[in-house]
Parts: C-alpha cells; sequence; structure tokens
C-alpha cells in the first residue's frame, strides 16, 4: 500500500510555493515590526519619538543609552542588571538540580504511589500560580524574607516548576535502560547510575530547563513586583516599570534604551540556543 | 534451610533465605524518596499547605498585619453580589480569552501548515517565528505596545483610530494582539505534530480521490487534533492568569475606565495594593475552580472530537 508513489499536481507547485514564501516574509516583517521600532526609538531623539512618522532616527541619539546607563531611582544598571543575573542563575541552578532529582525517581525508580504523585505533580503544571500566591507570601512575611531574593529562588530549589520535571521525565523515558541495567550490574546504586550513566546523557534537557528557566525568570514581572519593594534590589524588569508610572515623553529615548539592554540577554540566548528552544518546545507538547 | 512446614507450592520462584533478592528493592525505594524530597518538601510547604491555608483565609478578613477574623462567606457574597468590579474584571478576562485564545492558535496552525508545506527555509522561518514566543512575556516588549497603540503612535497613524490603550473598547484588543503575536510556541508545537502524521495517509487518501481540502479535513484534523486539544488547554489555562501585558499597556492602572483590569490585575489591587488578603484568596479560590471547570469541560468536550490514534488501532501510545 506504501509502495504507491503519487505525484500529486506538480505544476502550480512552483506559483503556489512563491507565493508561500512572499506571504510568511510579509508576516515575518509585520512580527518583527515592533523590535524594529524599538531599536530605533531606543536612538531617537526626544522630540522624534513620538511627531516622526519615520521609522529611522534623523540621527542616532546615543546619550539615550548613557542615559540608561545611570539607571534609576540613583540605582546604577550594572546594579540592576547584576540583580537581574543573581535571580535568574539561582532560578537555573534550582530548577536544573530539583527537577532532574525529581525526574529521574519518576522515570526510573519505583516507589509506592508513584502514580498518583506522578498525577499531582502533572496537576499543578496546569495550577494557576495566584491560587497559592498569597499564602506563599503570607509565610516568606512571616520568615521575614519579603524584599529579599529568597522567595524569588528558594521555590525552584524544590522543583515547584512541575513543567521542567515532566520534559526531563518524558527525555529520560526515551534514554535506553540497558545501560543502567549494565551499571546496575557492574554494582552501581541508583545514586552513582543516576550522576554517572544517567545524567550525562539527560544533558539536552538540562540544557533547554536552564535555558527556558533563565528566560523566564528574566522576563518575570508579578512575583517581582510583589516580592521587591527596595530600589536597591530592583531588576531591570522593575527599573523599567518605573519608568511606566513616569511616562513623561522626554523619558522615552532612555526607558527603550532600557528596554533594549533588558532583552540584549534573551536575544543572545536565542540565537545561541534556538535549537534547543524550539525543540524543547515542539517535544513538550507531543509523546504526553 | 528446612522443609517443615512449607505449604503447597507456590507459583513464586525459588528463593534461597536471606535472598538478596528484597533487598536492593527497598533499598531502591529509601533512593526514590531522597531524589524525590526537595519536590515533595515544595509541593507540600509551597503547593498543598498555601492552597489550604488561602481556603481559610478566603472566610476571613485579613490584612498582613491584624490575626484573621472569620466572616464566613462573607467575601464571596461580596465578590459576587456587591462588587461591580469583580464583574467588570470578571467579563474583561472572559472577553480576552475568547479573543485571544483562537486568533492564536488559529494564525499558529496556519503558520505551522504553511511551513509543512516549505522545503527550504522551514528552520529559519520556524525560529523567526518562535522568538517573539520568547521576548513577548517582558516589560520591555509591554511596553513597546504601549508606545504603538497610544496616540500618535504606529497603529493610530496607520489606521487613522487614534491611540487603542485610551480607548475603552479597544485597549483590550491590544492587549489580546500582544498574546496573538505570542503564536510561535502553538505554532512550534503544531509543526512539530504535523511532521508527525505518516505520509502513507496522504498518500492512501490520493489514491482513494481526495483533493487537498478533503486531505486536510479527513487526515490532518483528526491527526492533529490531540496536539491542538493540548494546544488549547495550554494557552486558555494561561489566559486566564494573563498579567504583564495588561498592566503595562494600562500603566498598571487597568484603564481606560477599567476596561483592561484583569481578573489578576484586580486580584493584585485587592491583595497587595488594598491589602484584603481575605478577599483576594476568595478571589484566587474562585479562579481556581473556574480554570479547574473549563479545562474539565474542555476535556469532556474532547471526547467527541479528538481522536487518538492509538484507540484506533489497539496500539500502545
Amino acid at each position: 500500500m506504501t509502495t504507491v508513489s503519487t505525484s500529486v499536481s506538480r505544476k502550480p507547485v512552483r506559483w503556489g510555493r512563491l507565493a508561500l514564501h512572499l506571504g510568511c516574509l510579509a508576516a515575518l516583517l509585520i512580527m518583527l515590526y515592533p523590535l524594529a521600532w524599538l531599536l530605533a526609538t531606543s536612538l531617537k531623539p526626544a522630540d522624534e519619538v513620538i511627531a516622526s512618522l519615520n521609522l529611522l532616527p534623523s540621527h542616532l541619539e546615543w546619550s539615550n543609552y548613557k542615559t540608561a546607563f545611570e539607571g534609576v531611582n540613583d540605582v546604577s544598571i550594572w546594579r540592576l542588571l547584576s540583580n537581574s543575573l543573581l535571580i535568574a542563575g539561582g532560578a537555573v541552578l534550582g530548577n536544573v538540580i530539583s527537577c532532574s532529582l525529581a525526574a529521574y525517581a519518576f522515570a526510573r525508580l519505583r516507589f509506592r504511589m508513584r502514580g498518583p504523585l506522578f498525577a499531582f505533580m502533572i496537576a499543578t503544571i496546569m495550577l494557576p500560580h495566584h491560587a497559592v500566591l498569597i499564602p506563599q507570601y503570607i509565610i516568606f512575611n512571616q520568615l521575614g524574607l519579603v524584599n529579599t531574593y529568597w522567595p524569588l529562588i528558594l521555590p525552584k530549589f524544590l522543583a515547584t516548576e512541575a513543567f521542567f520535571v515532566f520534559l526531563i521525565v518524558q527525555f529520560m523515558r526515551g534514554l535506553p535502560r540497558e545501560l543502567e541495567e549494565a551499571a546496575r550490574i557492574d554494582g552501581c546504586g541508583p545514586f552513582r547510575s543516576f550522576f554517572q550513566v544517567v545524567l550525562p546523557l539527560t544533558r539536552p534537557a538540562l540544557i533547554t530547563t536552564a535555558i527556558f528557566t533563565f528566560i523566564w525568570t528574566w522576563n518575570d514581572f508579578f512575583t517581582q513586583l510583589i516580592y521587591l519593594f527596595d530600589p536597591e534590589k530592583f531588576t531591570l524588569t522593575l527599573a523599567l516599570r518605573s519608568f511606566v508610572d513616569a511616562s513623561s515623553q522626554s523619558a522615552f529615548g532612555p526607558m527603550f534604551a532600557m528596554s533594549v539592554i533588558a532583552l540584549l540577554p534573551i536575544v543572545l540566548f536565542f540565537l545561541a540556543f534556538q535549537r534547543f528552544l524550539v525543540e524543547g518546545m515542539a517535544s513538550s507538547g507531543l509523546k504526553g | 534451610m528446612t522443609t517443615t512446614d512449607i505449604p503447597a507450592p507456590t507459583a513464586r520462584p525459588y528463593q534461597p533465605a536471606g535472598t538478596p533478592k528484597r533487598r536492593p528493592k527497598r533499598e531502591r525505594e529509601g533512593a526514590a524518596w531522597v531524589f524525590l524530597s526537595p519536590w515533595v518538601l515544595g509541593a507540600i510547604v509551597l503547593t498543598l499547605l498555601p492552597m489550604a491555608v488561602s481556603l481559610y483565609l478566603s472566610f476571613t478578613d485579613y490584612d498582613l498585619f491584624n490575626p484573621p477574623r472569620w466572616v464566613g462567606l462573607r467575601n464571596y457574597v461580596q465578590m459576587f453580589t456587591e462588587d461591580p468590579r469583580y464583574w467588570r474584571s470578571v467579563i474583561t478576562t472572559l472577553t480576552y480569552v475568547v479573543i485571544a485564545v483562537p486568533l492564536q492558535l488559529a494564525l499558529a496552525l496556519l503558520v505551522a501548515l504553511a511551513l509543512k508545506s516549505m522545503k527550504r527555509g522551514r528552520a529559519f522561518y520556524r525560529s523567526a517565528f518562535y522568538a517573539p514566543s520568547l521576548l513577548g512575556a517582558s516589560m520591555s516588549i509591554a511596553l513597546v505596545w504601549r508606545a504603538l497603540f497610544n496616540d500618535g503612535g504606529t497603529v493610530d497613524n496607520l489606521l487613522g483610530t487614534g491611540g487603542w490603550v485610551n480607548k475603552p473598547g479597544w485597549a483590550l484588543l491590544a492587549v489580546a494582539l500582544l498574546t496573538v503575536w505570542q503564536f510561535g510556541a502553538p505554532m512550534v508545537i503544531f509543526l512539530a505534530g504535523l511532521q508527525q502524521i505518516p505520509a502513507e495517509l496522504y498518500e492512501a487518501a490520493a489514491v482513494d480521490g481526495a483533493g487537498r481540502w478533503r486531505q486536510f479535513r479527513s487526515v490532518t484534523v483528526p491527526m492533529l487534533s490531540p496536539v491542538l486539544f493540548f494546544n488549547l488547554v495550554l494557552q486558555t489555562i494561561q489566559a486566564f492568569q494573563v498579567f504583564t501585558p495588561a498592566f503595562a499597556v494600562s500603566a498598571g492602572k487597568g484603564g481606560p475606565a477599567d476596561s483592561t483590569l484583569v481578573y489578576t490585575m484586580y486580584l493584585y489591587d485587592r491583595g497587595f495594593v488594598a491589602s484584603h488578603m481575605g478577599y483576594a484568596s476568595a478571589m484566587a479560590w474562585v479562579l481556581l475552580l473556574v480554570i479547574g471547570a473549563v479545562t474539565a469541560v474542555l476535556f469532556r468536550t474532547s471526547r467527541s472530537w479528538v481522536f487518538y490514534a492509538s484507540d484506533a488501532d489497539g496500539g500502545v501510545r
């Protein structure tokens, strides 16, 4: 049945393909317009931001970046950047460690209640963050940890982002069991087997977890808005928010310059790891 | 080894005394809990306990400083019968979900279909269309959105409609378009699903004389329906929790005239601005129940339109 090779109407395909490419290209231009606009506006003189219809600035106003680098509320941009990096870095470390540990247990080890616990873990992926937000806030408030980075980092070390547990479980299930069995025959317990056999093989999933965690934490606004109120402890996202409040047009150039700076790490990560990101996203929706 | 009181032989394989067979199993069970311990701790302390606490708080009056005061169903009654802003936020959120999710998924499917039939440049387009999904959740892009849709912004100049962010009926549409702009993530999942449909199915359909549209209807749609369902559930759940774009586009106020005051923004306003933690907890629980109910309804209706290949041929997925 599968040996029938069909040649379904090959002729109009060429024009069709051209139209397809043109359509995609047009869609892409529209899609990327906001990014181009952001980059152009970050280099525009103050009087051209709104008044001018040109996308391109009449001359490049680098002073916007100079102003942006001075920071907000007397906090330098380096401080904001390193705050953002600290939180994102801590979150990455926490997620990679805790999620891979839990994933190994779910994917490979037998224990009582495995089925129900796995189902519960999957259910928490869908749990709205807001259902637990207020009591978590109260707990951290009682512990005196509000206005510190602990509420933003500590939960990641407890595998609260079940999405990544699931992602790694799916990946580990695809690994051949023979390697672990061979390791066990050679006398490896589950711990050595995990660290020396499974973990190295799981690297692609761990990289995907790390990059997604970084980007999501970097972009996160709500949690930071709730837990941090000391300008010294602000992240880039929160600093940008203070621009929203004081949205006089003269601040537009520097505001968008800072927006560009805030997006830069994500863009770099994307360019460097796009394969992992796209594949990771693609696999999350299948196999399930 | 004695044979004095051994009952009738069982099917169990012979195990010598002091068998090493059982011990590793128990050891492995212990090891499993070591691996699971961070997750278990997190599930109890940061998920289950907070859920129970917020349920309790939803029946109290609590401002973070004074101890919670039991008020029974007061918060819920107030929410449903005396708070027009609450209903406003419910309607706003539902409107947003109904606009953003179908538009986003339709666009994602359309682009995925276009990319599937493409031989060259697919990887490039796939990455390029995916990029906004990573950038779109950021404050930077939300600020760009506000400027693009403001008076004198690009949209105003192109369409002459005035700035959307200052018009009650239009501001929410600007927020929804920001979500639609991030169609890349579901698109990538659609594309992966499309590529898993066996080519034989199309060939067989073509042999049977099915045209393109018929192939789409009878092969693509059923084979893709599990992925479509997955995307629909995921995007709907996420859409109910939208916060940052509405916050940024309305400069943190939910305006104009509360027209972008989505549910989570009102929850934030009640809980963290007005310090009505009990009221906000009640709101959070209603949100949880509504999302649960919507998911359950989606799952129920899915039986009539989601097709699992494994059910048909009895295979194991």
